[in-house]
């Protein structure tokens, strides 16, 4: 690495973070005052790219055509400009339409609804710009290159890097120049005491809503000549910000400003290093690249738990707010179940669709239920439970077709490879709490991904990995079909069972009452963490039997959007409950597919699904059933 | 209960009318009925965990009263949200005083501000630093870095740069130094000077009895009492029964 190199990637580096620090800035800001996670924020970021892309080069659709403002650079600027205000305004609408209904549900729920939202601005996006990557131009009168150090610097680039510290500046002092700022800053402390000293929050939030998404869309559209439009880019930002975000301190401003430059710059390095040599085995730092912002989280969260400028956040619970204790149930309700679905293949056995549906959809449930044991009695939210699924179903393929192990060995040991990874991203996540546990376990998944990703010669990267078929006394749908059935309800019990051993008793104590747990001598985190790499475990039994019924794997399965999916499916089911998760997982897998077959835009379907029970059932499916017991005329009668 | 003869003669600002509160199962407030005119100081004396504060957070909005009714200057307000009982010109100044503490004082204040209402009074910060002089010495002052006295001062300060007509105040003199609790009734005292309504929730029996006029005991969420302070004095029965510790 010679230092011009290394300074040529550090500028490029710092353009990249001057959006990622607007992206990241905007969700701090939002997580701020409302506590809402806004995962629709990548998409926003996503909207402003495309926005920009669509004002400066026009657009034809079936109703009306669009002639774009033209390559000049009065145009380039008005088109940036202009397509963050209109973001603006999508994020006040999300706001107005949806988020301010539900102020007072579980954060979870928020979350839910802010991801349904992405998956409909998902489809939309699709629906208007279609499919492919939409190269924008250079910026008109920066597309140049300034000569530094020998290496050639894109104009536009140093242009980027001055505009992320005046956008900070802008930002600071609106912040604490102003009384919005004011309020602003005391509602983030407090937000009832800013009402009752007569302040309108609702304003207050769609105001913060506006500028947070104006500050989204404005790093999309400033990216139009450095990166494509493409569909992918909402998950992809969401994580990087929540990285950005979570590294800064939540709801520091400053934070997110250091925070991303402190990425930007490991980044160049990791860039500017290339393929060195250890000890005679090769080093790919540059491969790093997609991996280093999730590292430099990782030791920053265990320094510093709260972020570089974050403090401790004032009492917040993702996990369902002193649950009353699940019942575990009984025989005469299972039993029947378990032995009708197992009839199944004997009654239908030329369905190969429902068998394959049905086993998927008790591949799910194990999943969702690992993923509720965190969630519910143990108060951990996990937004990277995907990565010990993909790990698994990896491990397991990798076993039969590089190791040659049998099909049955291979998917015995690949629960014990998903649960070591478990123990090990395990013991940093239980030392955080709340949403920064919950980016900690995104990290964790994101790492995974990227390492079966990018590991072509051993995964088969993006390519994934074919021909993994379990032997022939399995080939047939119904005995596969048998096997998941046998091995998810033994799973699911035992977890089930595992909640009402005493194991069980103290990780609630544990989630109900830190503090008086471990004054009657019960190690929290040493539960908290055996409770993790337990259902790392079990999420990594799921994982084996869906490598084995597909037949082939891809790197999707350890994604942040199959980690949203069993999000999704607990909380739809309901997290106050052992069989919700259960049932979330049957609706939501059945949903998928279902949608799926009869149109191009499931995903927007779904997401209005999911926020159309989110806005009925604003306390949780058993909330709202709850609710409308009490308002039956004679029930009021009598309060 | 009905309004308190001595009160009569003027219309009531505060009404407050078989008010009934809960949190989950617990029944926090039963039939709480009180009424208070502009310039009256009103006392709401009870033991910890009365209902005192309940009943000051259920006028504001901050708790959603069961039933019960609450009428401020002619117009129902149970029901609405805080923000708009506030601008009505109710103040409330909690008794955890939630300053915020990243925010210096000229700040808080400024958070507190709203317009002011018809001829009701005016408040500025020099004129509240005029009533609190230490505050006009550390303007720029984070409010987490300001002493109990300090921030309950500051608290009280930002509620009235609402400009408000009637004033909530939960427990002012909780936890204060005597020199500081002496300043605190001289500021109540000014504040019935400008004519406003003040509901003063109080454990201290001897701080309330020098600035109230009538006073209403709570216990268990029931009213004990209510009379003026002359009538409270004259039963130490009762005195002893709700209020001695």
């Amino acid at each position: 690495m010679t230092f011009a190199s290394f300074i040529a990637q550090l500028l490029n580096g710092l353009a990249g973070a001057s959006s990622l620090f607007m992206v990241a800035a905007g969700l701090s800001l939002i997580f701020g005052v409302t506590r809402i996670v806004n995962f629709a924020h990548g998409s926003l970021y996503m909207l402003g790219l495309y926005g920009a892309y669509t004002l400066l080069e026009g657009l034809v659709t079936p109703l009306f055509a669009f002639g774009g403002f033209g390559r000049t650079s009065l145009g380039f600027w008005a088109a940036v400009v202009l397509s963050a205000l209109l973001v603006g305004l999508v994020g006040v609408a999300i706001e107005v339409l949806i988020l301010r209904r539900i102020y007072h549900a579980p954060e979870l729920f928020q979350l839910l609804a802010t991801f349904a939202v992405v998956l409909v601005i998902k489809d939309i996006a699709l629906a208007i710009w279609g499919p492919e990557d939409l190269v924008g131009p250079r910026a008109p009168g920066l597309d140049s290159t300034v000569v530094i150090l020998d290496r050639h610097v894109p104009q536009y680039d140093l242009a980027l890097i001055v505009i992320a510290p005046l956008v900070l500046l802008a930002l600071w002092l609106a912040l604490t120049r102003t009384r919005w700022g004011a309020l602003v800053r005391a509602a983030t402390q407090d937000r009832e005491m800013v009402g009752a000293l007569g302040v309108n929050e609702a304003w207050l939030f769609t105001g913060v809503f506006f500028i947070g998404s104006v500050l989204a869309g404005l790093g999309g559209a400033l990216q139009l000549p450095r990166e494509p439009a493409h569909l992918g880019l909402d998950l992809a930002l969401i994580a990087d910000a929540f990285v950005v975000t979570v590294v800064g301190g939540l709801g520091s401003v400053p934070g997110a400003f250091l925070a991303a430059i402190l990425i930007g710059v490991v980044k160049a390095f990791c860039v500017a290093i290339g393929t060195q040599e250890f000890v005679g085995l090769e080093v790919s730092f540059s491969r790093l690249t997609l991996v280093v912002e999730f590292l430099v989280m990782a030791v920053v969260l265990i320094v510093r738990p709260y972020g570089l400028l974050g403090r401790p956040p004032a009492t917040q619970r993702l996990a369902a707010e002193s649950a009353s204790p699940p019942r575990l149930p009984r025989w005469p309700a299972w039993a029947p179940a378990l032995v009708l679905l197992a009839l199944v293949p004997l009654a239908m056995p030329s369905d190969r669709y429902l068998l394959v549906l049905l086993t998927d959809i008790f591949i799910f449930a194990l999943f969702a239920v690992s993923l509720h044991v965190l969630m519910g009695p143990s108060g951990m939210v996990s937004f990277g439970h995907a990565a010990y699924f993909g790990i698994a179903a990896y491990a397991a393929a990798l076993m039969l077709k590089r190791a040659a192990l049998p099909m049955e060995v291979s998917l015995l040991l690949a629960p014990v490879a998903a649960g070591g990874f478990a123990l090990l991203f395990g013991w940093f996540c239980v030392r955080l709490s709340g949403v920064y546990l919950a980016m900690l376990t995104l990290a964790f998944a994101q790492i995974a991904w990227s390492v079966i990703f990018q590991w072509d010669s051993f995964t088969g990267g993006s390519n994934g990995m074919i021909g993994i078929w379990p032997p022939s006394w399995l080939a047939s749908k119904s005995a596969y079909y048998w096997l998941a059935l046998a091995l998810c309800a033994l799973g699911i019990a035992f977890l089930w069972r595992m909640l009402y051993a005493p194991f069980g008793y103290s990780l609630r104590a544990g989630r109900d009452s830190p503090l008086r747990a471990e004054a009657i001598g019960i190690n929290v985190r040493r539960q908290q963490w055996f409770a993790f790499t337990v259902a790392g475990a079990l999420a990594g039994l799921a994982g084996g039997l869906y490598a084995f019924s597909k037949g082939s794997i891809s790197p999707e399965l350890s994604s942040i959007a199959q980690s949203t999916d069993a999000l999704v499916m607990v909380l739809l089911g309901g997290v106050q409950t052992l069989t919700g998760p259960v049932a979330g997982a049957g609706v939501f897998t059945w949903l998928k597919d279902e949608l799926a077959r009869h149109t191009e835009f499931w995903r927007a379907m779904l997401g209005l699904v999911i926020l159309a029970l989110v806005l009925l059932f604003p306390q949780g499916i058993a909330g709202g059933a709850r609710l409308l017991w009490d308002r039956l005329p004679w029930r009021r009668q009598t309060a | 209960m009905a309004t308190t003869p001595d009160a009569a003669w003027r219309p009531p600002m505060l009404q407050v009318e078989g008010l009934h509160a809960y949190y989950g199962r617990a029944h926090i407030l039963a039939d709480v009925s009180f009424a208070a005119s502009a310039g009256d100081v009103l006392a709401l004396l009870g033991r910890n965990g009365a209902g005192k504060s309940t009943t000051l957070k259920s006028i504001m909005g901050l708790v959603r009263p069961a039933a019960g009714s609450v009428v401020f200057e002619g117009e129902r307000i149970d029901g609405l949200a805080p923000y708009r009982i506030a601008r009505l010109g109710l103040g409330f100044v909690p008794e955890d005083r939630r300053i915020f503490t990243d925010l210096s004082v000229m700040e808080n204040l400024e958070v507190g501000r709203q317009k002011q209402r018809g001829d009701g009074p005016l408040w500025t910060p020099e004129r509240l630093f005029e009533l609190f002089p230490n505050l006009g010495r550390m303007k720029d002052r984070p409010g987490g870095r300001m002493s109990g006295g300090e921030q309950q001062m500051l608290t009280i300060a930002r509620t009235l740069m609402g400009n408000p007509r009637c004033v909530l105040l939960d427990e002012p003199s909780e936890g204060l130094a005597p020199l500081i609790v002496e300043q605190m009734a001289a500021a109540i005292r000014a504040l019935r000077a400008e004519g406003l309504c003040v509901i003063l929730s109080e454990q201290n029996l001897h701080f309330s009895s020098q600035l109230a006029d009538r006073a209403v005991i709570v216990e268990k969420g029931r009213i004990r009492f209510a009379g003026t302070m002359d009538a409270l004095r004259a039963e130490p029965a009762v005195r002893e029964q709700y209020l001695s510790v």
